[in-house]
């Protein structure tokens, strides 16, 4: 494990220097969620769609987050000195998926307090576990499938666009658990808090297996083309 | 003929062939190196010299032939042989945010080198304290190919794979480069290294092997004497 924690290191360490969590994705969340108010226009309206939006806007920014992570590693060919320094692909994946676990959890924990602020949602003490809960699993399935469809194209033309296409697919049921499950935990007439918790149990498995078929099959869909 | 592998062959390539986008990169190469043996590649750009090298670092698959690596099949499983090897391609695998020493630092740390390893390879290739705190992306050419050959350095591997590793560097840096190969071959480790250099009395005296349209053509043992395509 302890060189996924190198790899996570070096990652942050990157993107500290970079900001581009600070200066361009966190900026970008939270206009999103400025628009997204201004195009409901309506109160009730907002704080009932607010736990989807944080999430939907989340689901956008990791895609940056993710996209970013992979440019630095095939830039200057990088990731071939990784592929060559006897580190198991293993660890690579669980390095690349905590650092953008740790991103997407501060940017998580902003989208939640700008709902706060701009929508008016509220979490009421009990319900507070229940919020963090599912704002930790939701954040580390969203860094294992952003992480794992990163690898797919990280050598492909046109990624860009390819991993929106690849993932988004793939997280619309992270999306829904997570929006129902932070629905709960803003106390919403539609859902209770126990619901929210088997929505958290979704997410949990969610997060499992993919964090488990990234690991899985990071070493081949890193392999080189010909 | 198959040649016979012994515990002290490092690489051992028999008529291997390796097609990239449908067209034969190598065309059937045939050669054996042995453990700490220092090899220069030459040959015209775009005669296999690098597809070679990175064949034998198991990042391009083999279409034909045989191609064994630290006794490793390489179309059995090419990314076991990695762990062996020290590859330095035409890019320098650095990451533009991370100074000149983190990037050398983040090399040692994944594969368990001392902070002492890292001052020594820094030292080695005359990185200063200067340049080894500036951003990779703010290194020159020159500097950005130091950091990376210090980066190697670190990595101990058993076999190095240079890819025109004195390309961008200044005479100084030149002679320190073939004094390191010199050494790493002396502790056991095994060299092979493209160049375009003809008319550099150099430090080294290597094997020189040439390729020609992706087949070995030229085979010249350390010691002058000629041989043919083996």
């Amino acid at each position: 494990m302890k060189q996924a924690l190198v790899v996570a290191r070096k990652d942050l360490l990157v993107e500290l220097r970079a900001r581009l969590l600070l200066v361009r994705v966190a900026p970008f969340a939270l206009l999103v969620l400025v628009l997204f108010a201004v195009a409901l226009d309506s109160e009730p309206l907002i704080l009932r769609a607010a736990a989807g939006l944080v999430w939907l806007t989340m689901l956008f920014s990791s895609l940056l987050l993710v996209q970013r992570a992979y440019d630095v590693e095939t830039q200057d060919a990088a990731l071939e000195v990784l592929l060559t320094s006897a580190v198991e692909p293993a660890q690579v994946f669980f390095g690349k998926l905590l650092a953008a676990f740790v991103q997407l959890l501060m940017l998580a924990v902003l989208l939640v307090l700008g709902a706060v602020v701009l929508y008016g949602a509220t979490v009421s003490g009990s319900n507070v576990v229940l919020l963090v809960t599912t704002v930790v699993s939701a954040a580390w399935g969203m860094a294992s499938v952003g992480t794992l469809y990163g690898a797919v194209v990280a050598n492909m033309n046109g990624r860009d666009s390819l991993l929106a296409l690849l993932a988004l697919p793939v997280l619309a049921p992270l999306l829904i658990g997570a929006s129902r499950a932070t629905e709960a935990a803003f106390g919403s007439q539609t859902i209770d808090a126990a619901n929210g918790w088997a929505w958290v149990a979704l997410l949990a498995v969610f997060s499992v297996v993919f964090s488990a078929a990234g690991a899985a099959a990071f070493a081949t869909l890193l392999e080189p083309e010909a | 003929m198959q040649a016979v592998t012994t515990n002290d062959t490092a690489i051992q390539l028999n008529d291997a062939v390796v097609a990239l986008g449908g067209f034969p990169a190598l065309a059937g190469v045939s050669v054996t190196v042995a453990k700490g043996e220092l090899v220069a590649l030459r040959g015209a750009n775009g005669t296999g010299k690098s597809t070679l090298l990175r064949l034998c670092a198991g990042l391009v698959p083999l279409s034909r032939g045989t191609a064994r690596v630290f006794n490793v099949d390489l179309a059995e499983d090419r990314s076991a042989v990695r762990r062996h090897v020290g590859l330095l391609g035409h890019r320098n695998g650095l990451y533009d945010e991370l100074t000149a020493r983190e990037n050398v630092e983040f090399t040692a740390s994944l594969v368990g080198a001392q902070a002492r390893d890292v001052d020594d390879a820094l030292l080695r290739l005359r990185i200063d304290a200067r340049v080894a705190s500036t951003r990779a992306r703010a290194l020159s050419a020159g500097q950005r190919r130091r950091t990376a050959l210090a980066s190697l350095v670190v990595r101990r591997a058993q076999l190095w794979l240079l890819d025109e590793p004195h390309a961008g560097l200044d005479a100084s840096a030149r002679d320190e480069l073939d004094c390191i190969l010199a050494e790493a071959t002396s502790a056991g480790a095994t060299v092979l290294y493209t160049t375009h250099e003809t008319d550099r009395p150099g430090r080294l005296v290597p094997r020189t092997v040439t390729l020609v349209g992706g087949a070995v053509a030229r085979d010249i043992p350390t010691h002058g004497q000629s041989g043919g395509a083996s």
